[in-house]
């Protein structure tokens, strides 16, 4: 910011012209032309994923666990297939079957619903229990603060992973406890960064009157700070959603994550590895699939970060 | 050092124009302006903030910020081009023979490092002198600038030297290449006024020694007239008028100066107190600390219907926490807070909404007592929703009277963000939240202290009239005796947690003073150029001055 803009005083500053207003809309639209290429492809590839994930019964016309040949089927092969009114039709089958004979395309249409539905699902979970603990642990301050921050250092002393497993074979394997536990974990990295950033806005003049001025915590906390902690949080959660996903599809492979017959990336890759033994490259499609869904995001977060520090001298 | 040339011109600057970078867009700061700077003399540069004072003051180094760059013109230094030679000739030429001394000293030294390390750096890096004489040399600065022990002071850190001997130090650093030209960047500004005179009389008697020019940047023109022989007045990047200092003082032609000049001459009419009325809010004999620190001592103060107080002293003399007190951020250890004669719970969690309604603060940052993420009609209707209970229209309706009420239009400003104000536009939205909440008594933080001086006036103006208005009852909290003097009724004067002296505003400007009191008014520098030197030669005979600088 140059000093031009300061102030733009005339005898008194009521008459001076106020400054142009911004248009957030356009600006944004404006943003998003400029942004790297990077990002653009970023968004393209989540654009890309979501469709698939929402369209997956549109886009196929097999179930998500149905037999349609014999296990192992080359990519091409052709299939008859009953339609729903009865006839039946031809079908080709694009990446060949899997370990049980079930179509790998549909397979890996339904995992995208299911891995990224879950990890979506799991990230928010974990954004509310930290971002609120952290919002609070900063506001409240004193032995609120002490006793939460003290909670999430024992949590966060203990390898993430390996806790997990151990949680998941204390509970069982259902999909709520999964995303349960994965959710309190990841929620210690959510409460650190939301108390850091807090602590930088609860130390400000304006949540001091507020406070002078009455309100509550529920004010304090969700009208005054958060506003102006979202472009940190926002930026975290899609890094969070990264690492939330990856934590999914490494359960599935060791087999704790989501059961079978659930179409899932990470068991996709366990259940056909064999494959690669024959030079197959088909058990890894669903592996590309998490490595590119993984840089995809990763580069539109970079793109955010950027965008919110550097407007950060503007403000 | 000094180069023997026989060019008496020092510095010429032709048509200087340069770019400052905002949101992608180039726009010019620095309109064509003119700079002609003999050798030894002294140029100010006046100007409210945005008048491109400070980009003209590093522009005579050939240097420009990032995201500003010098468009055009041409600057020469001594029959040097500065525009035309390479990066690294102007570097050669910076620090040895152009010296530049920041706003803040605090923020430009070093923590990490002793001064007289910082100091030496310049000259061996140089190669001007080598460690130990340099080291002689800044020890020699040192007891010319009047800095206490200057055979130590230099193995200080810079923490542990205070404000006012910081800048002293960089006056220091500035001298150690004896420089043709140095450039002060509003050097006092952040100091307290008796600091700030210390540090005046040092930078003037050392520039006349050494015969150095000087570049003197300010927007306070009592300053500047003690510092000048020439002044010039900047608007908007573009030169309003230039003379020598006691010309410009006394028959300024243009009438962007003569507003200038104005500024202080608010003053708003006092009537004194009748003492038949009750005080709205008494301070009965307040003791607070923070934890184990005791930080005022037994301060007691009425404040009355209508009427303010302006509560004077110097940084750390316990204002600001007077005002905690009052408001309940700080509970005291002994006494309490009455308003209307019924006592107040210490604690502001403790205290009912009538009673928090009735007292509300006005902060001296206005740019985080705002939050920056909520609009203007956010801001302000929120206590007016939250005490009063309106919604709907009404609720619209009363936020735009109020944005009425301090000059700002409401259909411009009411969807704004803060971000898209300046800042005395954003203090006059802290004074409407104020207002919104229909209160009795307002406490001002130093409101005005961050602000222009045109600006500010505005502000005292606004803040007058919504007193006779409203009937409001203010406490100023302020170190700047010119607000004094234009806005209160009575005067608490304040030092080290204690109360010196308290009286009505006439009383207090009046002789006899407490010694403090008198150390205070004596220190605002007035609009005469020879303010300065009389009143340093009349302390010199006092022994005031020892007093002092050794606190």
């Amino acid at each position: 910011m140059t000093d031009n803009k300061d102030t733009l005083g005339q005898t008194a500053d009521a008459v001076a012209p106020p400054p142009p207003r911004k248009r957030r809309l356009s600006d944004t639209l404006k943003a998003l032309r400029k942004a790297p290429l990077s990002a653009k492809f970023g968004l393209v590839v989540i654009v890309f994923y979501v469709v698939m994930a929402i369209f997956a019964p549109v886009l196929t016309p097999f179930g998500e666990s149905e037999i349609v040949s014999n296990e192992y089927e080359p990519w091409g092969v052709e299939v008859a297939h009953e339609t729903a009114g009865g006839g039946s039709e031809t079908v080709t089958l694009m990446l060949g079957t899997d370990n049980l004979g079930r179509d790998m395309l549909t397979r890996l249409l339904y995992g995208a619903r299911n891995t990224i539905g879950i990890a979506l699902l799991t990230t928010c979970l974990a954004f509310l229990l930290g971002g609120v603990g952290g919002i609070l642990a900063a506001t409240l301050g004193g032995w609120p603060d002490q006793i939460l921050s003290r909670i999430i250092d024992v949590l966060m002393a203990i390898p993430a992973l390996i806790f997990a497993l151990l949680l998941l074979t204390i509970f069982g394997t259902s999909v709520t406890t999964l995303v349960l536990v994965i959710a309190v974990l990841d929620s210690t990295r959510v409460f650190r960064l939301a108390r850091a950033v807090s602590l930088n806005v609860v130390v400000m003049d304006f949540i001091e009157a507020a406070r002078l001025r009455g309100e509550g915590l529920g004010w304090i906390t969700l009208r005054e700070i958060l506003p102006n902690i979202m472009p940190p949080l926002v930026a975290e959660f899609g890094l969070r959603f990264c690492f939330v996903f990856l934590t999914i599809a490494s359960l599935s492979f060791l087999g704790l994550g989501l059961q079978p017959p659930t179409a899932d990336w990470g068991s996709m890759v366990r259940d056909n590895a064999t494959l690669i033994t024959y030079g197959d490259i088909t058990p890894l499609l669903p592996a590309a699939a998490i490595a590119l869904l993984t840089v995809g995001v990763n580069f539109v977060v970079d793109w955010f970060l950027h965008k919110t520090s550097g407007l950060r001298d503007d403000q | 050092m000094t180069s023997s040339d026989n060019h008496d011109m020092l510095l010429t600057m032709r048509g200087l124009r340069i770019e400052g970078q905002s949101d992608d867009e180039w726009s010019e700061i620095v309109k064509g302006v003119d700079i002609d700077l003999h050798r030894g003399e002294v140029l100010g540069l006046i100007g409210e903030s945005g008048a491109g004072k400070s980009t003209i003051g590093l522009a005579a180094m050939g240097y420009a910020r990032p995201g500003c760059k010098i468009s055009g013109g041409e600057i020469i230094f001594d029959g040097i081009n500065l525009l035309e030679i390479s990066e690294d000739e102007r570097r050669k030429l910076r620090g040895v023979r152009i010296a530049y001394v920041a706003q803040s000293a605090a923020a430009s030294f070093n923590p990490a490092h002793r001064l007289i390390e910082q100091f030496t750096e310049g000259p061996v890096e140089h190669g001007v002198s080598n460690r130990a004489t340099a080291e002689s040399d800044a020890k020699t600065l040192y007891g010319k600038l009047l800095l206490p022990d200057p055979d130590n002071i230099g193995y200080r850190y810079p923490h542990q030297v205070s404000g006012g001997q910081l800048q002293r130090a960089m006056t220091a650093m500035a001298m150690a290449c004896r420089p043709d030209l140095i450039i002060f960047d509003e050097p006092t500004t952040a100091l307290d006024v008796t600091t700030q005179i210390e540090v005046l009389a040092t930078i003037k008697n050392i520039v006349e020694e050494f015969n150095t020019a000087a570049i003197y940047i300010t927007h306070d023109l009592a300053v500047v007239a003690q510092m000048a022989d020439r002044i010039k007045v900047l608007r908007f990047g573009e030169t309003v008028e230039e003379a020598d200092t006691r010309t410009i003082m006394s028959h300024p032609t243009e009438d962007y100066t003569k507003t200038l000049w104005a500024v202080r001459s608010f003053k708003k009419e006092s009537e004194g107190v009748a003492k038949s009325v009750k005080p709205l809010v008494s301070v009965k004999n307040v003791t607070a600390a923070y934890g184990d620190v005791p930080v005022l001592h037994e301060v007691s103060f009425d404040i009355y219907r209508g009427k303010t107080v302006a509560v004077v002293g110097e940084s750390g003399s316990g204002k600001s926490t007077t005002a905690r007190v009052i408001t309940g951020l700080l509970p005291p250890r002994e006494g309490a807070v009455y308003v209307n004669e019924s006592k107040l719970p210490g604690d502001y969690r403790r205290r009912s909404k009538d009673q928090l309604r009735h007292a509300q603060m006005i902060y001296q940052m206005a740019d985080t007592a705002v939050n920056p993420r909520h609009r203007i009609r956010d801001i302000i209707g929120r206590p007016v929703a939250f005490y009063l209970g309106l919604s709907g229209n009404q609720l619209e309706q009363r936020i735009r009277d109020l944005l009425s009420m301090i000059e700002l239009e409401p259909d411009v400003y009411i969807d704004r963000y803060p971000g898209e104000l300046s800042g005395g536009q954003k203090q006059r939205i802290c004074i409407a939240r104020a207002l919104a909440a229909e209160p009795e008594f307002i406490i001002c933080d130093e409101v005005t202290s961050a602000l222009d001086q045109i600006v500010a006036e505005g502000i005292l103006k606004l803040l007058d009239r919504l007193q006779r208005e409203l009937d409001l009852a203010y406490m100023f909290i302020t170190h700047d005796l010119a607000t004094v003097r234009a806005i209160s009724d009575e005067v608490v004067v304040m030092l080290e947690g204690r109360i010196v002296e308290q009286g009505p505003r006439e009383e207090m400007f009046k002789p006899p003073h407490h010694k403090y009191t008198d150390l205070l008014l004596s220190s605002v520098p007035e609009m005469d150029p020879d303010w300065l030197d009389e009143l340093m030669a009349q302390r010199q005979r006092e022994g005031v001055m020892e007093s002092a600088s050794s606190s």
